[in-house]
Protein backbone atom coordinates (compact mmCIF):
# COMPACT_ATOMS: atom_id res chain seq x y z
CA UNK A 1 0.00 0.00 0.00
CA UNK A 2 2.70 2.39 0.79
CA UNK A 3 4.71 2.31 -2.59
CA UNK A 4 1.46 1.45 -4.60
CA UNK A 5 3.58 1.40 -8.14
CA UNK A 6 7.36 0.58 -7.69
CA UNK A 7 9.39 1.90 -10.68
CA UNK A 8 10.76 -0.21 -12.69
CA UNK A 9 14.32 0.44 -13.37
CA UNK A 10 13.84 0.03 -17.28
CA UNK A 11 11.64 2.90 -17.15
CA UNK A 12 14.09 5.61 -16.09
CA UNK A 13 16.39 6.75 -19.31
CA UNK A 14 19.91 6.54 -18.08
CA UNK A 15 21.69 6.19 -14.56
CA UNK A 16 19.23 6.65 -12.03
CA UNK A 17 21.02 9.91 -10.25
CA UNK A 18 18.68 9.78 -7.39
CA UNK A 19 17.54 6.39 -5.09
CA UNK A 20 15.34 6.80 -2.21
CA UNK A 21 14.79 2.99 -0.76
CA UNK A 22 12.66 2.99 1.98
CA UNK A 23 12.90 6.28 3.95
CA UNK A 24 10.88 6.18 6.91
CA UNK A 25 11.06 9.17 9.50
CA UNK A 26 10.08 9.43 12.69
CA UNK A 27 10.19 12.63 14.83
CA UNK A 28 9.14 12.20 18.24
CA UNK A 29 6.93 9.17 18.07
CA UNK A 30 5.01 10.77 15.05
CA UNK A 31 5.17 9.06 11.69
CA UNK A 32 6.24 11.56 9.07
CA UNK A 33 7.45 9.56 6.28
CA UNK A 34 6.34 5.84 5.59
CA UNK A 35 8.29 3.57 3.73
CA UNK A 36 9.11 6.13 0.73
CA UNK A 37 11.18 4.87 -2.65
CA UNK A 38 11.42 6.46 -5.87
CA UNK A 39 14.23 7.01 -8.10
CA UNK A 40 15.05 9.72 -10.60
CA UNK A 41 16.99 9.10 -13.80
CA UNK A 42 19.39 11.94 -15.17
CA UNK A 43 18.12 14.98 -16.96
CA UNK A 44 14.15 13.68 -15.78
CA UNK A 45 11.92 16.39 -14.51
CA UNK A 46 9.67 15.12 -11.16
CA UNK A 47 7.12 16.81 -9.65
CA UNK A 48 6.99 15.80 -5.07
CA UNK A 49 2.75 16.78 -4.84
CA UNK A 50 1.56 16.54 -1.92
CA UNK A 51 -0.63 18.81 0.66
CA UNK A 52 0.80 20.92 3.01
CA UNK A 53 2.05 18.50 6.13
CA UNK A 54 2.36 15.88 3.57
CA UNK A 55 6.39 15.42 4.66
CA UNK A 56 7.53 17.00 0.92
CA UNK A 57 9.78 18.86 3.06
CA UNK A 58 10.63 16.70 5.05
CA UNK A 59 11.67 13.98 2.46
CA UNK A 60 14.04 17.27 0.89
CA UNK A 61 15.71 17.79 3.97
CA UNK A 62 16.46 13.60 4.22
CA UNK A 63 17.44 13.95 0.57
CA UNK A 64 20.16 16.99 1.76
CA UNK A 65 21.60 14.73 4.73
CA UNK A 66 19.90 18.10 6.89
CA UNK A 67 17.25 15.27 8.50
CA UNK A 68 19.06 11.49 9.54
CA UNK A 69 16.08 8.79 8.34
CA UNK A 70 15.14 6.68 11.01
CA UNK A 71 15.34 3.55 8.56
CA UNK A 72 15.88 3.53 4.69
CA UNK A 73 18.96 5.38 2.26
CA UNK A 74 19.55 7.44 -0.38
CA UNK A 75 21.97 7.61 -3.25
CA UNK A 76 22.96 10.32 -5.19
CA UNK A 77 24.90 9.31 -8.22
CA UNK A 78 24.95 5.48 -6.42
CA UNK A 79 26.90 6.69 -3.73
CA UNK A 80 25.85 7.47 -0.31
CA UNK A 81 25.25 11.15 0.30
CA UNK A 82 28.46 13.36 1.65
CA UNK A 83 28.73 15.50 4.34
CA UNK A 84 29.09 18.44 1.28
CA UNK A 85 26.38 18.78 -1.15
CA UNK A 86 28.30 19.68 -4.44
CA UNK A 87 26.08 17.84 -6.96
CA UNK A 88 22.82 18.69 -5.23
CA UNK A 89 21.58 22.31 -6.04
CA UNK A 90 18.56 23.63 -3.54
CA UNK A 91 16.10 26.46 -3.48
CA UNK A 92 14.43 26.43 -0.25
CA UNK A 93 11.28 27.45 0.47
CA UNK A 94 10.34 31.23 1.80
CA UNK A 95 14.11 32.62 1.80
CA UNK A 96 12.67 35.87 2.92
CA UNK A 97 15.66 38.80 2.64
CA UNK A 98 15.17 41.99 3.69
CA UNK A 99 15.33 44.93 1.75
CA UNK A 100 18.06 46.60 3.20
CA UNK A 101 20.12 43.43 3.01
CA UNK A 102 23.25 45.28 0.92
CA UNK A 103 22.98 41.96 -1.71
CA UNK A 104 22.74 42.28 -5.05
CA UNK A 105 20.88 39.62 -7.31
CA UNK A 106 24.96 39.21 -8.43
CA UNK A 107 26.65 38.35 -5.16
CA UNK A 108 23.60 36.08 -4.42
CA UNK A 109 24.52 34.13 -7.41
CA UNK A 110 28.35 34.67 -6.51
CA UNK A 111 27.72 33.02 -3.18
CA UNK A 112 26.35 29.82 -5.21
CA UNK A 113 29.93 28.97 -6.33
CA UNK A 114 31.78 28.97 -3.24
CA UNK A 115 30.19 30.36 -0.27
CA UNK A 116 30.80 27.52 2.09
CA UNK A 117 34.96 27.87 1.54
CA UNK A 118 36.91 30.11 4.35
CA UNK A 119 37.94 33.86 3.88
CA UNK A 120 37.22 36.88 2.03
CA UNK A 121 36.43 35.94 -2.03
CA UNK A 122 38.85 38.24 -4.44
CA UNK A 123 37.46 38.79 -7.64
CA UNK A 124 38.61 37.43 -10.57
CA UNK A 125 37.30 37.71 -14.00
CA UNK A 126 36.66 33.58 -14.15
CA UNK A 127 34.95 34.25 -11.36
CA UNK A 128 32.42 37.26 -13.03
CA UNK A 129 32.16 35.50 -16.03
CA UNK A 130 30.52 32.11 -14.90
CA UNK A 131 28.47 34.63 -12.33
CA UNK A 132 27.44 36.47 -15.86
CA UNK A 133 26.77 33.53 -17.84
CA UNK A 134 24.35 32.23 -15.06
CA UNK A 135 22.15 35.37 -14.59
CA UNK A 136 21.58 35.46 -18.35
CA UNK A 137 20.38 31.79 -18.45
CA UNK A 138 18.03 32.61 -15.76
CA UNK A 139 17.11 35.53 -17.60
CA UNK A 140 18.12 38.15 -14.75
CA UNK A 141 20.56 39.99 -16.25
CA UNK A 142 18.06 43.03 -16.39
CA UNK A 143 17.87 43.38 -12.32
CA UNK A 144 21.51 41.34 -11.90
CA UNK A 145 22.72 45.00 -9.56
CA UNK A 146 19.16 45.40 -7.76
CA UNK A 147 19.15 44.51 -4.37
CA UNK A 148 17.65 41.13 -3.73
CA UNK A 149 14.96 42.08 -0.79
CA UNK A 150 13.58 44.79 -3.73
CA UNK A 151 13.00 42.39 -6.24
CA UNK A 152 9.57 40.38 -6.98
CA UNK A 153 8.97 36.74 -5.97
CA UNK A 154 9.55 35.21 -9.81
CA UNK A 155 12.55 37.53 -10.04
CA UNK A 156 14.35 36.78 -6.45
CA UNK A 157 13.06 32.72 -7.11
CA UNK A 158 15.52 32.81 -10.49
CA UNK A 159 18.24 34.45 -8.61
CA UNK A 160 17.74 31.67 -6.03
CA UNK A 161 17.75 28.86 -8.74
CA UNK A 162 20.77 30.55 -10.57
CA UNK A 163 22.47 30.61 -7.25
CA UNK A 164 21.73 26.79 -6.92
CA UNK A 165 22.60 25.98 -10.70
CA UNK A 166 25.89 27.79 -10.75
CA UNK A 167 27.62 25.12 -9.12
CA UNK A 168 26.17 22.95 -11.63
CA UNK A 169 25.06 20.42 -10.11
CA UNK A 170 23.40 17.55 -11.37
CA UNK A 171 20.28 17.37 -9.41
CA UNK A 172 18.29 19.94 -8.16
CA UNK A 173 15.96 20.18 -5.50
CA UNK A 174 13.44 22.95 -5.29
CA UNK A 175 11.21 23.31 -2.11
CA UNK A 176 7.38 25.11 -3.43
CA UNK A 177 9.28 27.76 -5.86
CA UNK A 178 5.65 28.36 -7.29
CA UNK A 179 4.21 29.34 -3.64
CA UNK A 180 3.26 32.71 -3.29
CA UNK A 181 3.87 33.57 -7.53
CA UNK A 182 1.15 35.22 -9.76
CA UNK A 183 0.22 32.54 -12.32
CA UNK A 184 2.15 34.51 -15.27
CA UNK A 185 5.67 34.27 -12.91
CA UNK A 186 4.87 30.79 -12.19
CA UNK A 187 4.21 29.96 -15.29
CA UNK A 188 7.91 31.64 -16.63
CA UNK A 189 9.98 29.91 -13.36
CA UNK A 190 8.01 26.58 -14.88
CA UNK A 191 9.29 26.97 -18.17
CA UNK A 192 12.74 28.29 -17.68
CA UNK A 193 13.29 25.52 -15.27
CA UNK A 194 12.24 22.57 -17.54
CA UNK A 195 14.74 24.57 -19.97
CA UNK A 196 17.32 24.39 -18.14
CA UNK A 197 17.02 20.47 -16.81
CA UNK A 198 16.70 20.05 -20.60
CA UNK A 199 19.70 21.60 -21.52
CA UNK A 200 22.20 20.40 -18.73
CA UNK A 201 20.81 17.27 -18.49
CA UNK A 202 20.02 18.07 -15.11
CA UNK A 203 17.73 15.63 -12.67
CA UNK A 204 15.33 18.06 -10.90
CA UNK A 205 12.93 17.11 -7.88
CA UNK A 206 10.37 20.04 -7.56
CA UNK A 207 7.92 19.91 -4.70
CA UNK A 208 4.66 21.68 -4.70
CA UNK A 209 1.07 21.47 -3.58
CA UNK A 210 -0.71 21.62 -6.79
CA UNK A 211 0.60 19.45 -9.86
CA UNK A 212 -1.33 21.47 -12.95
CA UNK A 213 1.37 23.98 -13.50
CA UNK A 214 3.69 21.51 -14.22
CA UNK A 215 1.64 19.41 -15.87
CA UNK A 216 3.25 19.44 -19.09
CA UNK A 217 6.56 19.46 -18.14
CA UNK A 218 6.58 16.56 -15.71
CA UNK A 219 8.49 13.34 -16.30
CA UNK A 220 7.43 11.66 -13.38
CA UNK A 221 5.78 12.72 -10.65
CA UNK A 222 5.88 11.26 -6.64
CA UNK A 223 3.11 11.62 -4.91
CA UNK A 224 2.53 12.13 -1.09
CA UNK A 225 0.04 11.57 1.30
CA UNK A 226 0.07 11.31 4.84
CA UNK A 227 3.75 10.52 4.93
CA UNK A 228 3.48 7.41 2.38
CA UNK A 229 4.53 8.01 -1.83
CA UNK A 230 3.10 6.84 -5.08
CA UNK A 231 5.69 7.09 -7.97
CA UNK A 232 5.23 6.91 -11.65
CA UNK A 233 4.35 8.68 -14.62
CA UNK A 234 1.52 11.02 -14.01
CA UNK A 235 -0.70 8.43 -15.88
CA UNK A 236 0.18 5.70 -13.64
CA UNK A 237 0.10 7.55 -10.48
CA UNK A 238 -2.61 10.25 -10.71
CA UNK A 239 -5.76 7.59 -10.90
CA UNK A 240 -8.38 7.46 -8.54
CA UNK A 241 -7.66 3.46 -7.07
CA UNK A 242 -3.93 4.07 -6.78
CA UNK A 243 -4.79 7.84 -4.79
CA UNK A 244 -7.67 6.09 -2.58
CA UNK A 245 -5.12 3.43 -1.60
CA UNK A 246 -2.42 6.02 -0.91
CA UNK A 247 -5.31 8.24 1.02
CA UNK A 248 -6.65 5.07 2.85
CA UNK A 249 -9.98 6.82 1.48
CA UNK A 250 -12.41 7.41 -1.77
CA UNK A 251 -11.00 9.56 -3.98
CA UNK A 252 -11.92 10.81 -7.39
CA UNK A 253 -9.39 12.25 -9.89
CA UNK A 254 -11.25 14.42 -12.41
CA UNK A 255 -9.97 15.62 -15.46
CA UNK A 256 -11.57 19.42 -16.10
CA UNK A 257 -9.60 20.62 -19.60
CA UNK A 258 -6.40 20.31 -19.21
CA UNK A 259 -6.17 20.49 -15.95
CA UNK A 260 -6.83 17.59 -12.78
CA UNK A 261 -8.00 17.93 -9.97
CA UNK A 262 -8.33 15.57 -6.80
CA UNK A 263 -11.42 15.46 -4.75
CA UNK A 264 -12.58 13.44 -1.43
CA UNK A 265 -15.55 11.38 -1.84
CA UNK A 266 -16.98 8.98 0.20
CA UNK A 267 -14.87 7.95 3.29
CA UNK A 268 -14.12 4.68 3.12
CA UNK A 269 -11.72 4.04 5.59
CA UNK A 270 -9.25 6.29 7.53
CA UNK A 271 -10.12 10.05 6.84
CA UNK A 272 -7.03 12.33 5.72
CA UNK A 273 -8.97 14.87 4.66
CA UNK A 274 -6.55 17.34 4.15
CA UNK A 275 -5.01 16.77 1.41
CA UNK A 276 -8.09 16.31 -0.77
CA UNK A 277 -9.72 19.27 1.04
CA UNK A 278 -7.12 21.57 -0.14
CA UNK A 279 -7.75 20.35 -3.99
CA UNK A 280 -11.10 20.51 -3.56
CA UNK A 281 -10.07 24.42 -3.02
CA UNK A 282 -8.14 24.44 -6.16
CA UNK A 283 -11.05 23.39 -7.71
CA UNK A 284 -13.27 25.97 -6.72
CA UNK A 285 -10.65 28.56 -7.92
CA UNK A 286 -10.60 26.91 -11.69
CA UNK A 287 -14.12 27.16 -11.72
CA UNK B 1 37.53 80.64 22.19
CA UNK B 2 40.01 80.85 19.21
CA UNK B 3 36.74 79.25 16.61
CA UNK B 4 39.44 77.45 15.12
CA UNK B 5 38.73 73.86 13.55
CA UNK B 6 41.84 72.43 14.48
CA UNK B 7 42.73 74.34 18.48
CA UNK B 8 46.53 75.08 19.08
CA UNK B 9 47.87 71.56 20.09
CA UNK B 10 45.61 69.04 18.52
CA UNK B 11 48.50 68.09 16.00
CA UNK B 12 51.32 67.68 18.79
CA UNK B 13 49.31 66.55 22.06
CA UNK B 14 49.96 63.09 22.45
CA UNK B 15 46.81 62.38 24.34
CA UNK B 16 45.62 63.41 21.20
CA UNK B 17 47.93 61.01 19.07
CA UNK B 18 46.56 57.77 21.35
CA UNK B 19 43.00 58.48 21.35
CA UNK B 20 42.88 59.66 17.38
CA UNK B 21 44.77 56.17 17.20
CA UNK B 22 42.52 54.07 19.35
CA UNK B 23 39.75 55.46 18.02
CA UNK B 24 40.52 54.39 14.52
CA UNK B 25 41.23 50.83 15.35
CA UNK B 26 38.10 50.08 17.90
CA UNK B 27 36.09 51.84 14.99
CA UNK B 28 37.49 49.44 12.01
CA UNK B 29 36.92 46.44 14.12
CA UNK B 30 33.21 47.72 14.95
CA UNK B 31 32.19 48.56 11.44
CA UNK B 32 33.40 45.41 10.15
CA UNK B 33 31.65 43.11 13.35
CA UNK B 34 28.89 45.52 13.09
CA UNK B 35 27.82 44.94 9.52
CA UNK B 36 26.49 41.55 10.10
CA UNK B 37 24.93 42.58 13.66
CA UNK B 38 23.12 44.75 11.55
CA UNK B 39 22.21 42.23 9.18
CA UNK B 40 21.53 39.50 11.46
CA UNK B 41 19.22 41.47 13.41
CA UNK B 42 21.73 41.16 16.64
CA UNK B 43 21.69 44.64 17.77
CA UNK B 44 20.16 43.58 21.41
CA UNK B 45 23.06 40.77 21.85
CA UNK B 46 25.66 43.62 21.10
CA UNK B 47 24.29 46.07 23.33
CA UNK B 48 23.88 43.19 26.06
CA UNK B 49 27.41 41.83 25.40
CA UNK B 50 28.69 45.76 25.91
CA UNK B 51 26.74 46.30 29.36
CA UNK B 52 27.70 42.56 30.31
CA UNK B 53 31.69 44.22 29.82
CA UNK B 54 31.01 46.78 32.63
CA UNK B 55 30.42 44.20 34.82
CA UNK B 56 34.21 42.44 34.12
CA UNK B 57 35.14 45.88 34.09
CA UNK B 58 33.77 47.35 37.48
CA UNK B 59 35.23 43.78 38.68
CA UNK B 60 38.71 44.26 37.70
CA UNK B 61 38.83 47.54 39.02
CA UNK B 62 37.50 46.87 42.29
CA UNK B 63 40.48 43.57 42.19
CA UNK B 64 42.52 46.50 41.69
CA UNK B 65 43.71 45.46 37.68
CA UNK B 66 44.88 48.22 36.11
CA UNK B 67 44.07 46.97 32.96
CA UNK B 68 40.62 47.00 32.66
CA UNK B 69 40.28 45.44 29.02
CA UNK B 70 40.94 41.91 30.28
CA UNK B 71 37.75 42.35 32.43
CA UNK B 72 35.63 43.84 29.92
CA UNK B 73 36.43 41.17 27.38
CA UNK B 74 36.12 38.49 30.05
CA UNK B 75 33.14 39.04 31.16
CA UNK B 76 31.39 39.76 27.52
CA UNK B 77 32.96 36.20 26.46
CA UNK B 78 31.46 34.65 29.43
CA UNK B 79 28.31 36.45 29.01
CA UNK B 80 28.54 35.37 25.20
CA UNK B 81 29.13 31.77 25.75
CA UNK B 82 25.60 31.85 28.37
CA UNK B 83 23.70 33.38 25.46
CA UNK B 84 24.76 30.62 23.12
CA UNK B 85 24.36 28.05 25.63
CA UNK B 86 20.54 29.35 26.72
CA UNK B 87 19.68 30.34 23.53
CA UNK B 88 18.60 27.49 21.15
CA UNK B 89 19.15 28.33 17.40
CA UNK B 90 15.07 29.78 17.33
CA UNK B 91 15.27 34.12 17.66
CA UNK B 92 12.71 34.47 20.26
CA UNK B 93 14.51 32.16 22.78
CA UNK B 94 17.68 33.78 22.19
CA UNK B 95 16.28 37.17 23.06
CA UNK B 96 14.72 35.71 25.92
CA UNK B 97 18.17 33.99 26.88
CA UNK B 98 20.10 37.01 25.96
CA UNK B 99 17.72 39.50 28.67
CA UNK B 100 18.42 36.96 31.28
CA UNK B 101 21.77 36.74 31.25
CA UNK B 102 21.89 40.40 30.99
CA UNK B 103 19.92 41.30 33.98
CA UNK B 104 22.13 38.67 35.61
CA UNK B 105 25.36 40.30 34.67
CA UNK B 106 23.67 43.90 35.14
CA UNK B 107 22.93 43.00 38.94
CA UNK B 108 26.31 41.95 39.46
CA UNK B 109 27.52 45.41 37.81
CA UNK B 110 25.81 47.21 39.90
CA UNK B 111 27.21 45.34 42.73
CA UNK B 112 31.02 46.56 41.59
CA UNK B 113 30.42 49.92 40.81
CA UNK B 114 28.67 50.44 44.51
CA UNK B 115 31.69 49.22 45.60
CA UNK B 116 34.08 50.59 43.55
CA UNK B 117 32.65 53.69 44.26
CA UNK B 118 32.53 53.05 47.70
CA UNK B 119 35.87 51.65 48.26
CA UNK B 120 37.61 54.89 45.90
CA UNK B 121 35.05 57.47 47.53
CA UNK B 122 34.57 58.74 43.96
CA UNK B 123 32.17 58.54 41.40
CA UNK B 124 35.39 58.65 38.53
CA UNK B 125 35.52 55.23 38.45
CA UNK B 126 31.93 54.35 37.46
CA UNK B 127 32.14 57.33 35.05
CA UNK B 128 34.71 56.00 33.09
CA UNK B 129 33.23 52.33 33.20
CA UNK B 130 29.85 53.61 31.61
CA UNK B 131 30.87 56.46 29.75
CA UNK B 132 34.43 55.79 28.19
CA UNK B 133 37.85 57.71 28.66
CA UNK B 134 39.36 58.09 24.91
CA UNK B 135 41.63 60.90 26.28
CA UNK B 136 42.85 58.90 29.77
CA UNK B 137 43.48 55.98 27.54
CA UNK B 138 46.40 53.74 29.29
CA UNK B 139 48.81 53.49 26.30
CA UNK B 140 50.10 50.20 27.65
CA UNK B 141 46.38 48.81 27.08
CA UNK B 142 47.08 49.28 22.97
CA UNK B 143 48.59 45.67 22.58
CA UNK B 144 45.90 43.81 24.00
CA UNK B 145 43.51 45.88 22.55
CA UNK B 146 44.86 44.94 18.91
CA UNK B 147 45.45 41.46 19.57
CA UNK B 148 41.61 41.09 20.97
CA UNK B 149 40.49 43.16 17.62
CA UNK B 150 42.55 41.55 15.46
CA UNK B 151 41.20 37.74 16.73
CA UNK B 152 37.81 39.48 16.33
CA UNK B 153 38.52 40.54 12.47
CA UNK B 154 39.78 37.14 11.78
CA UNK B 155 37.14 35.20 13.23
CA UNK B 156 35.11 37.60 10.79
CA UNK B 157 36.95 37.36 7.64
CA UNK B 158 37.63 33.36 8.26
CA UNK B 159 33.88 32.92 8.39
CA UNK B 160 32.75 35.89 5.90
CA UNK B 161 30.62 33.65 3.00
CA UNK B 162 29.35 31.01 5.66
CA UNK B 163 28.25 34.26 7.57
CA UNK B 164 26.81 35.76 4.96
CA UNK B 165 25.18 32.74 3.35
CA UNK B 166 23.90 31.95 6.86
CA UNK B 167 22.20 35.44 7.46
CA UNK B 168 20.83 35.66 4.40
CA UNK B 169 19.16 31.79 4.96
CA UNK B 170 19.95 29.46 7.35
CA UNK B 171 18.81 26.46 5.21
CA UNK B 172 20.19 27.31 2.60
CA UNK B 173 23.79 27.39 4.38
CA UNK B 174 23.06 24.38 6.18
CA UNK B 175 22.00 22.46 2.65
CA UNK B 176 25.64 23.96 1.53
CA UNK B 177 27.17 21.46 4.29
CA UNK B 178 28.22 24.91 6.65
CA UNK B 179 27.97 24.52 10.59
CA UNK B 180 25.58 27.17 11.13
CA UNK B 181 25.42 26.68 14.79
CA UNK B 182 29.19 26.60 14.58
CA UNK B 183 29.51 29.96 12.49
CA UNK B 184 27.03 31.79 14.53
CA UNK B 185 29.39 30.76 17.66
CA UNK B 186 32.38 32.29 16.60
CA UNK B 187 30.50 35.54 15.22
CA UNK B 188 29.18 35.83 18.36
CA UNK B 189 32.92 35.88 20.07
CA UNK B 190 33.56 38.03 17.46
CA UNK B 191 30.92 40.32 18.25
CA UNK B 192 31.85 40.03 22.55
CA UNK B 193 35.34 40.99 21.51
CA UNK B 194 34.35 44.12 19.56
CA UNK B 195 31.87 45.66 21.89
CA UNK B 196 34.47 44.93 24.84
CA UNK B 197 36.58 46.78 23.16
CA UNK B 198 34.49 49.28 22.00
CA UNK B 199 33.40 49.93 26.07
CA UNK B 200 37.14 50.20 27.11
CA UNK B 201 37.59 53.05 25.22
CA UNK B 202 33.70 55.06 24.00
CA UNK B 203 32.08 53.54 27.52
CA UNK B 204 29.87 50.49 27.91
CA UNK B 205 26.53 52.58 27.62
CA UNK B 206 27.76 54.04 24.01
CA UNK B 207 29.87 50.71 22.61
CA UNK B 208 26.16 49.99 20.66
CA UNK B 209 26.12 53.18 18.52
CA UNK B 210 29.63 52.89 17.29
CA UNK B 211 28.49 48.88 16.64
CA UNK B 212 25.48 49.35 14.86
CA UNK B 213 25.51 53.19 13.53
CA UNK B 214 28.00 53.43 10.63
CA UNK B 215 27.21 49.65 9.50
CA UNK B 216 23.07 50.94 9.73
CA UNK B 217 24.30 54.40 7.35
CA UNK B 218 26.76 52.30 5.60
CA UNK B 219 23.60 49.82 4.39
CA UNK B 220 22.14 52.94 2.90
CA UNK B 221 24.51 53.86 0.68
CA UNK B 222 25.59 50.88 -0.74
CA UNK B 223 24.59 47.57 -2.09
CA UNK B 224 27.15 45.31 -1.91
CA UNK B 225 28.42 43.62 1.05
CA UNK B 226 31.84 43.94 0.99
CA UNK B 227 31.43 47.90 -0.27
CA UNK B 228 28.99 47.98 3.29
CA UNK B 229 32.24 46.98 5.71
CA UNK B 230 34.32 49.17 3.96
CA UNK B 231 32.20 51.95 4.27
CA UNK B 232 31.16 51.14 7.53
CA UNK B 233 34.73 51.24 8.67
CA UNK B 234 35.32 54.42 6.59
CA UNK B 235 32.32 56.12 8.21
CA UNK B 236 33.37 55.14 11.99
CA UNK B 237 36.68 56.59 11.55
CA UNK B 238 35.88 59.53 10.11
CA UNK B 239 32.79 60.24 13.17
CA UNK B 240 35.55 58.85 16.07
CA UNK B 241 37.87 61.43 14.91
CA UNK B 242 35.51 64.10 14.10
CA UNK B 243 34.33 63.64 17.54
CA UNK B 244 37.63 64.02 19.44
CA UNK B 245 38.40 66.80 17.43
CA UNK B 246 35.48 68.38 18.59
CA UNK B 247 35.94 67.51 22.41
CA UNK B 248 39.68 68.85 21.85
CA UNK B 249 38.07 72.18 20.61
CA UNK B 250 35.40 71.70 23.12
CA UNK B 251 37.67 73.09 25.58
CA UNK B 252 37.50 76.73 24.55
CA UNK B 253 33.60 76.24 23.99
CA UNK B 254 31.20 78.28 26.65
CA UNK B 255 30.23 78.38 28.88
CA UNK B 256 31.79 76.31 31.32
CA UNK B 257 35.16 76.08 29.40
CA UNK B 258 35.43 72.70 30.61
CA UNK B 259 35.33 69.88 27.75
CA UNK B 260 32.75 68.63 26.28
CA UNK B 261 32.80 64.61 27.30
CA UNK B 262 34.63 63.06 24.09
CA UNK B 263 31.97 59.84 23.87
CA UNK B 264 28.65 62.18 23.64
CA UNK B 265 30.61 64.15 20.67
CA UNK B 266 31.48 60.27 18.67
CA UNK B 267 27.73 58.87 19.47
CA UNK B 268 26.19 62.39 18.16
CA UNK B 269 28.24 62.56 15.26
CA UNK B 270 27.40 58.77 14.43
CA UNK B 271 23.89 59.54 14.64
CA UNK B 272 23.58 63.10 12.47
CA UNK B 273 25.54 60.71 9.90
CA UNK B 274 23.08 58.44 9.97
CA UNK B 275 20.23 60.87 10.24
CA UNK B 276 21.82 62.38 6.78
CA UNK B 277 21.78 58.95 4.99
CA UNK B 278 18.24 58.76 5.80
CA UNK B 279 17.72 62.20 3.79
CA UNK B 280 17.23 60.42 0.22
CA UNK B 281 15.37 57.82 1.25
CA UNK B 282 12.81 59.92 3.46
CA UNK B 283 12.52 62.55 0.58
CA UNK B 284 11.23 59.18 -1.67
CA UNK B 285 8.92 58.10 0.40
CA UNK B 286 7.07 61.60 0.96
CA UNK B 287 7.23 62.23 -2.63
CA UNK B 288 5.17 58.78 -2.71
CA UNK B 289 2.95 59.23 -0.30
CA UNK B 290 1.39 62.54 -1.49
CA UNK B 291 -0.37 61.91 -4.22
CA UNK B 292 -1.99 58.93 -2.49
CA UNK B 293 -3.11 61.18 0.21
CA UNK B 294 -4.83 63.34 -1.86
CA UNK B 295 -6.98 60.35 -3.52
CA UNK B 296 -8.01 58.72 0.29
CA UNK B 297 -9.01 62.23 0.83
CA UNK B 298 -11.34 63.79 -1.33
Amino acid sequence: MSTAIAPAPDTIPGEPMLVVDGVEVRLSGREILHDVSFAIGAGEFTGLIGSNGAGKTTLLRVILGLQQPSSGSVLIDGRPRGRRNAVIGYVPQKVLIDPDMPLRARDLVALGLDGERPGIPLPSRRRRALVEEMLSAVDATGFADARVGNLSGGEQQRVLIAHALISRPTLLLLDEPLANLDIRSEQEVVELIARIAHEQKLAVLISAHDMNPLLQVMDRIVYLAAGRAASGTVGEVVRSDVLSSLYGSHVDVLHVHDRIVVVAGQATGIDDGTAARHENLDFVRLS
Amino acid sequence: MTGRLFEPGFFTNGAVHTALLVGAVVAVISACVGIFTVIRSQAFAGESLGDLGTTGGSASYLLGVSDPVWGFAIAALIGAGLIELLGVRRRPDRDLATGIVLGAGLGLAALFLYLDTTSSSTTGVSITILFGSLFVFNTATLPALIALGAVALALVAVSYRMLLLSSISPELAAARGIPVRLVGAAYLIALALAVALAAVTIGAVLSTALLIGPPATALRLTKRPGLAMLTAAAIGVLTTWLGILLAYDSYYWPPVQHGWPVSFLIVAAIFAFYLLAQLPALRRQTDRRTPVAATTNP
